[in-house]
């Protein structure tokens, strides 16, 4: 589209009076603003990881794939959410239900998700129409290897095996209506993801290891 | 010329076209939803979604419009026909009849395989409801895997249009599907131990508009809004029916068939629709290699087409041997021939022979096997795509071109010192005895997409694509000249033979099918209807130099 001239405002440059040209008044009110923070006795830094933050109820961290009831992979293979993916991390081949399935047509055979390579933006559990793919709150995922974060289908299932019971992640989602986690206003703060010694400094914290140490377990 | 009315527009057409409503409203661009017509089958109008309006002009100039609306598939249209396919009544109708068929459609899109091009989504979408007032629990039936060896349907899914039952009894012929038990309990079934099998099975399973009938090799392959097209031709005879290649991510998962009434009308045959596995062989031709007493010297395409040409160029004129395929297309024929002329005028150059398997199969058949006039469908014996674009480059090049006989007993009486082969026949063009005939021949080119007999005897082996890989043009049994497009990149190592040939004669820039059409009409008068360079969908006629009309295209929906 062309703009119009219309649609263009020609704002001009403000004159620059006296006490501007001196640069003070600019000066004067910046050191006010440091020494504002100087003194008023705030804590501003964050002691992580001995404490974890509060994160948001809407904070996006690495996938899980829900179960349904009967502790199948709820996932019906539709690839929505590889369509929907902006990053191109999620790779699926889907297979036809094992015939003890009655009720399911297809299933994701291999489910592949790159965690280094996805943006966290979502999209993949909004456009999931079974409610099978959820972002949880763990965030801080280490691996020795990149292929080590290209989580397959049991490792998603394991999270969610971890995570459904953790407060600040319940199954947030049901067809055609809200989950419990809707009801929730504040939730506590989330423990570390990754394997945590007992010896360690933030295994002594007020919340540690409230999320079971995923792979191997390095201290066993 | 009589005239009718559609939706206020006066249309024209030709008396002896016998226009339906739903393709009257095409001639204005609207269009009409239907499942169950289809322009090959009879009319049935048991799906209720062409409902029209439909009035008459009498002669004093008034307009009667009938009372009911009427399927349009099932109502001519005359002169003074007075359509009204976009009044309230009519859109209603639609949203009611869709209701309908979504009574008992299990809505299972996201694991559906026709889901993204789905008649039942698409018109849902366009003319349906966006929720259902239905409160009973769905009406399930349970699926059918055995309905044939390439087809499953999904019984819940069918909205009984019957399109797979008429296209069994009325084009094949075999008759294998029917319709079992009545109303509510209605599906579509095959007779015990009596699977649908036939050669043109595959076809049921693009007219079925939504997602009952599915073909199990493509079966949870891929979602098909991953796929990207390609028009080409079906290479496996020389019926040549124009298909689409679908592939994604360069690799091919299904075969389907492009209408064109010049060329087989909608569909194709599963020889044609599956025969395409070779493509991905592990086996195929990965490098070129250029060999010296037997040792590999080099795989590289930047030292090997130079050092062939050289040597090609040095070699006497009347001892360098050519034999081309039918499987080439008519570029690459000439191509070649126009660089080994260019060395003599004495080169000897042969075609292959095009396998022959069996005999014409001509579809419907009758209760016996035996054929049925009309024919509606051929399946050709000659199992090549291109004998005739080949021969009639070939008989412009060589005044008298030799068959593939006579030059394999020269190459053993050691007449000749060069000797390039084109294979190109995924089905093996060479036996072993023939291949033995070439060991008496210093430098033997092989250009060939799998390995065969005569592939370990060969100077140079040139690896080329196969017909999803390459440009150009295929001319089937009856002389119509179709283009066959790229789909999908050549397995790394192999080049598409348009592109060796082009590197091989040195010309400057790069391989172009359409420019080089342009050059082969002014020089071989035979192939003078190459002349546009781009030949359209549906191709052009050799012989009577005229451009086929445009074909009937189909409403959204309507083909598959």
């Amino acid at each position: 589209m062309i703009n119009q001239s219309t649609d263009v405002t020609w704002v001009e440059e403000p004159e620059i009076g006296f006490w501007e040209a001196t640069f003070l008044p600019a000066i004067i009110s910046g050191i006010k603003t440091t020494l504002g923070h100087v003194g008023n006795g705030k804590t501003v830094t964050q002691q992580y990881p001995e404490v974890k933050p509060n994160l948001p109820l809407h904070y996006r961290g690495i996938h899980r794939l829900n179960r349904d009831e009967q502790g199948r992979v709820k996932c019906v293979a539709c690839m929505l959410c590889a369509t929907a993916c902006p990053a191109n991390c999620i790779h699926i081949e889907a297979a036809a239900a094992p015939p003890e399935w009655p009720d399911r047509d297809k299933f994701p055979a291999t489910f592949v998700l790159d965690e280094l390579r996805c943006i966290y933006c979502g999209m993949c559990e909004e456009a999931c129409p079974v409610d099978a793919i959820e972002l949880t709150h763990i965030y801080d995922m280490t691996g020795e290897t990149r292929e080590s974060l290209n989580l397959n289908r049991e490792r998603l299932l394991e999270i969610y095996d971890q995570t459904k019971d953790n407060p600040r992640d319940p199954i947030r989602t049901r067809r055609g209506k809200l989950g419990p986690a809707a009801e929730f206003v504040d939730l506590p703060a989330v423990g570390p993801a990754t394997a945590v010694g007992v010896a360690e400094r933030s295994a002594k914290t007020s919340s540690p290891g409230v999320i079971r140490p995923m792979g191997p377990d390095p201290n066993k | 010329m009589p005239k009718a009315t559609v939706n206020n527009q006066v249309i024209e057409f030709d008396a002896s076209e016998q226009l339906n409503c739903i393709q009257a409203a095409k001639k204005i661009g609207f269009e009409v939803p239907h499942y169950c017509w289809h322009p090959e089958l009879s009319v049935v109008a048991s799906c209720r979604m062409c409902l029209v309006e439909v009035g008459d002009t009498k002669p004093d100039g008034t307009v009667v419009m009938q009372p009911k609306l009427v399927p349009g598939c099932q109502t001519p249209v005359k002169e003074g026909t007075v359509v009204l396919a976009d009044s309230p009544k009519v859109k209603a109708a639609q949203a009611a009849t869709l209701e309908y068929l979504l009574l008992n459609h299990p809505l299972d899109c996201p694991t559906c395989d026709q889901a993204g091009e789905c008649g039942l989504q698409d018109y849902s979408y366009k003319y349906g409801r966006g929720y259902s007032r239905l409160q009973e629990p769905k009406n399930q039936k349970p699926d059918k895997d055995h309905i044939g060896e390439q087809i499953t349907l999904f019984t819940d899914r069918c909205i009984m249009c019957t399109r797979c039952v008429r296209f069994t009894r009325e084009i094949s012929g075999t008759a294998e599907l029917f319709v079992t038990h009545r109303g509510t309990k209605e599906e579509i079934d095959v007779f015990p131990g009596e699977p649908c099998d036939n050669k043109l099975a595959g076809n049921v399973v693009d007219l079925c508009p939504v997602g009952a009938l599915c073909s199990k090799d493509f079966l949870y392959e891929q979602r098909v809004w991953w796929l990207n097209s390609a028009k080409s031709v079906c290479p496996n005879c020389s019926t040549g029916c124009s298909i689409t290649v679908d592939q994604n991510e360069d690799v091919v998962y299904r075969l389907k068939p492009r209408e064109n009434p010049q060329a087989q009308g909608h569909f194709m045959c599963d020889e044609g629709r599956f025969g395409w596995k070779y493509q991905q062989r592990e086996d195929r031709l990965a490098y070129p290699e250029q060999r010296e007493a037997g040792r590999v010297v080099s795989y590289g395409w930047d030292d090997i087409l130079p050092a062939l040409r050289k040597q090609l160029q040095s070699t006497k004129g009347d001892r360098i041997g050519a034999l081309l395929s039918p499987w080439m297309t008519v570029e690459e024929a000439y191509l070649l021939a126009s660089f080994l002329t260019e060395i003599s005028e004495h080169v000897r150059l042969a075609v292959a022979p095009a396998a022959i398997v069996g005999s014409d199969d001509r579809y419907p058949k009758d209760f016996r096997g035996q054929p049925l006039e009309p024919t509606k469908f051929t399946i050709r014996a000659e199992k090549a795509p291109n004998a005739r674009g080949v021969d009639a480059v070939l008989k412009h090049f060589a005044k008298s071109p030799l068959t593939m006989s006579d030059l394999l007993a020269q190459a053993s009486s050691g007449k000749l010192d060069a000797l390039y082969l084109v294979g190109g026949d995924p089905n093996g063009w060479i036996t072993a005895q023939q291949a033995d005939a070439v060991k008496k021949v210093p430098l033997v080119v092989v250009q060939d997409i799998l390995p065969s007999a005569v592939s370990p005897l060969a100077q140079y082996l040139l690896p080329g694509g196969t017909f999803a890989e390459r440009d150009g043009v295929f001319v089937n049994h009856a002389g119509l000249a179709q283009e066959i497009h790229r789909a999908v990149r050549c397995p790394e190592g192999a080049r598409p033979d348009g592109r060796i040939l082009w590197d091989l004669s040195g010309r400057p820039g790069l391989f172009n099918a359409a420019q080089l059409r342009k050059e082969i009409a002014a020089q071989i008068p035979a192939l003078a209807a190459l002349h546009a360079g781009k030949l359209g969908d549906c191709g052009v006629w050799l012989s009577e130099g005229k451009t086929p009309s445009p074909p009937v295209t189909h409403l959204a929906g309507a083909n598959r």
